[in-house]
C-alpha cells in the first residue's frame, strides 16, 4: 500500500489563543507525517490531543502556527474543495435539502459541471446503499442512513483525499461495525489518501492501513502502528489473533497518554475532565 | 405526513365542537336581546345586525375606510419588513453586534410601544401617517428580532461543509444561510403583521380621521349600535382573511 505521497505533513504546530492568554492551548506541537494515495490512516488518541487539529490543518479549516501542510504537491492555505473532501461527525447534511440534492449542492459549491452532477450522485448514493432514499431528507433517516449519504456527497466529490472527522462517532457500536465493514470494501476500490479520526481502538485496527497513536498535551505523534492486512477486510478479522495483538498495543499506548492526560488536566486548576473534552472539540 | 387521516378526523370533530360554540354563543345573544330584555342600546339585535352588515356590503360603503386601514397597514409592513430584515442580517454578520443589539431590541419590544401614539400624533398628525408610524414601531421588532436569530444561529458544521466543498460567498448565503433562516424570519414576519394590524386598528380608534377603526368609534359616538356592530364584524372577518393568507404564506415558505 505505498504509492505516492499524497498529503505531507512538516512540522506543523498550532496554537489557539494569544501565547500571554491564560486560554492559551498549544493544541498541536511538531508534528510530521505523510499519507500515501489508497492508505488510510487513522487518528487515535486522548482528548484534546490535537487529531482534530491535525485533520482540520491539513483539510485548510485552520491555518497552522507553524510548519507546512501539502497535498497533491500544492501547499494548502485553505479549502482545496478540488482536492480534498469531508466526512464531519454529524449535522454535515442540509435538513431542507433531501439527499439527493444535498449530493448535487456539494458538486455545485465544488464546480462540478451540470451534464455530470446527475449521474455522480446516482453513483455514489449506489455507492452506499442508499439509491432508494434518495428522496427522503436527512430527518427521516437514522443515524447511520445520515452517515452513509454524507459519506456519498463526499465520494461525489471525486477527491483524491478524503478527511473522516469521527464519522461514526455518533453511532451505536453494532451500527458502526457495520459501517466499517462497508467503507472497508468501498475503500478497497478506490486509491484515495484517506484520514480518519476516531476514538474507537477496534475501528482503528479494522480500517487503516496504519495507525498513528497521538500522546497528550501538547499533542503529537507519539508512534505509527503498521496494519498490514489487505481490504477490504472481512468481520473474521476482527477475531483473529493478529487483531487482538494490534489492539492490545494500542490500547497499552494509549493508556499511558489518556491516564497522563487527565492528571495534567486535573493539575491545571481542577477543570479536570471538561477541561480536555473543550479541548477536543477545538 | 404519518397518519393523516386520523389526524384529519380529530380536526373535524375539534372543528365541529368550534362551529357548535360560534352557533350556541349567536343563539344566546339572540335570546338575550328578543326575550330576557337587555338593552338594545347596549346590545343590538343580531338580526339587524345582520341586515346592516349587507347593507354594509351592498352599497360598498366600506371601501373607503377598508382603503384607507390597509393600505396604512401595507405600508408599515412593508416598511418594517424592508429595515428589519436588512438591519438583522447586518447585525447577525458579527457576533459582537448581535450581543449590543439583541438583548437591546428584545428589551425595547417588550415595552408598550402604544405609548407612543401620542407622540406620533403630534408628530404626524391625525392622518394615516401616524398609524403607519406606529405600526412600523411595533412590527419591526419581531422581524429583526427573528431575522438575528435566524441569521446568526447557523449550525456551525453547515456553514463549515460547505465552505470544505468550495461554496462561494452567494453560494453560501442562498443554499445555507437563507434556508436556515427563512423559518424563523417568516415566523417573524407573521408575528409582526398579527401586531401591526392590531395597533393600526386600535390607534384608529383613538385618534384617527378616517379607517374602519375610526369608522366603529363613529358609530359608537352616533349611538347607531346595530351598524357599529355590523362593522365589528366586518373587520374580524377581514382580520380573519388576513391571518389565514399570512399564515398559510408563511406555512408554503417553510416547506422550501
Amino acid at each position: 500500500m505505498t504509492g505516492e505521497v499524497a498529503i505531507r505533513v512538516r512540522d506543523v504546530s498550532h496554537h489557539f489563543g494569544e501565547e500571554d492568554d491564560a486560554r492559551h492551548v498549544r493544541a498541536l506541537l511538531d508534528t510530521s507525517i505523510d499519507v500515501a494515495r489508497g492508505e488510510l490512516l487513522c487518528l487515535i488518541g486522548p482528548s484534546g490531543c490535537g487529531k482534530s487539529t491535525l485533520l482540520n490543518v491539513v483539510g485548510g479549516l485552520l491555518e497552522p502556527t507553524t510548519g507546512t501542510v501539502e497535498v497533491a504537491g500544492k501547499p494548502v492555505r485553505g479549502p482545496m474543495p478540488a482536492d480534498i473532501a469531508y466526512v464531519f461527525q454529524e449535522n454535515a447534511l442540509f435538513p431542507w435539502n433531501t439527499v439527493f440534492e444535498n449530493v448535487m449542492l456539494g458538486m455545485l459549491f465544488q464546480g462540478v459541471p451540470k451534464a455530470e452532477r446527475d449521474d455522480r450522485a446516482r453513483r455514489s448514493l449506489e455507492a452506499v446503499g442508499l439509491a432508494e432514499f434518495s428522496d427522503h431528507y436527512p430527518a427521516q433517516l437514522s443515524g447511520g442512513m445520515r452517515q452513509r449519504a454524507a459519506l456519498a456527497r463526499a465520494l461525489s466529490l471525486e477527491t483524491g483525499i478524503l478527511l473522516m472527522d469521527e464519522p461514526f462517532g455518533a453511532l451505536d457500536e453494532q451500527t458502526r461495525m457495520i459501517l466499517g465493514e462497508d467503507l472497508s470494501v468501498l475503500l478497497s476500490r478506490t486509491d484515495k489518501a484517506i484520514v480518519f479520526v476516531t476514538h474507537s481502538l477496534g475501528e482503528a485496527v479494522f480500517l487503516a492501513d496504519r495507525v498513528a497513536v497521538f500522546s497528550a498535551r501538547p499533542g503529537t505523534i507519539k508512534q505509527v502502528i503498521s496494519v498490514d492486512e489487505p481490504h477490504p477486510r472481512n468481520p473474521e478479522f476482527v477475531t483473529s489473533a493478529k487483531f487482538t495483538a494490534l489492539r492490545n498495543q494500542l490500547y497499552s499506548l494509549l493508556h499511558d497518554e489518556i491516564r497522563k492526560a487527565m492528571s495534567e488536566s486535573a493539575m491545571r486548576g481542577g477543570a479536570g475532565h471538561r477541561g480536555s473534552v473543550a479541548g477536543d472539540s477545538a | 405526513m404519518l397518519g393523516n387521516g386520523k389526524r384529519d378526523a380529530a380536526s373535524a370533530g375539534s372543528r365541529a365542537v368550534q362551529v357548535a360554540f360560534l352557533v350556541g354563543l349567536l343563539l344566546l345573544w339572540y335570546v338575550a336581546t328578543n326575550y330576557w330584555g337587555v338593552s338594545h342600546l347596549l346590545l343590538p339585535e343580531p338580526v339587524q345586525v345582520f341586515w346592516q352588515f349587507v347593507d354594509i356590503i351592498k352599497t360598498g360603503e366600506y371601501i373607503d375606510d377598508l382603503k384607507v386601514t390597509l393600505g396604512e397597514l401595507a405600508t408599515a409592513f412593508a416598511v418594517s419588513c424592508t429595515t428589519g430584515v436588512t438591519l438583522g442580517y447586518l447585525i447577525s454578520r458579527s457576533q459582537y453586534l448581535i450581543r449590543v443589539f439583541e438583548p437591546l431590541f428584545a428589551g425595547i419590544y417588550a415595552i408598550p410601544i402604544i405609548l407612543f401614539l401620542p407622540l406620533y400624533v403630534l408628530m404626524f398628525g391625525l392622518g394615516p401617517m401616524s398609524k403607519v408610524a406606529l405600526g412600523t414601531t411595533i412590527s419591526f421588532f419581531p422581524i429583526v428580532l427573528s431575522t438575528i436569530a435566524g441569521f446568526g444561529y447557523v449550525e456551525r458544521t453547515y456553514i463549515v461543509s460547505a465552505r470544505s466543498m468550495g461554496a462561494s460567498e452567494y453560494q453560501l448565503f442562498r443554499y445555507v444561510l437563507l434556508p436556515a433562516a427563512l423559518p424563523v424570519i417568516l415566523t417573524g414576519m407573521r408575528m409582526g403583521f398579527t401586531v401591526a394590524l392590531l395597533s393600526i386598528i386600535g390607534s384608529e380608534t383613538i385618534a384617527s380621521l378616517a379607517g374602519l377603526g375610526h369608522r366603529i368609534v363613529h358609530l359608537a359616538e352616533g349611538m347607531d349600535m346595530a351598524r357599529m356592530f355590523a362593522y365589528i364584524a366586518f373587520v374580524v372577518a377581514i382580520a380573519a382573511i388576513l391571518n389565514t393568507v399570512v399564515s398559510s404564506l408563511e406555512a408554503g415558505g417553510r416547506r422550501r
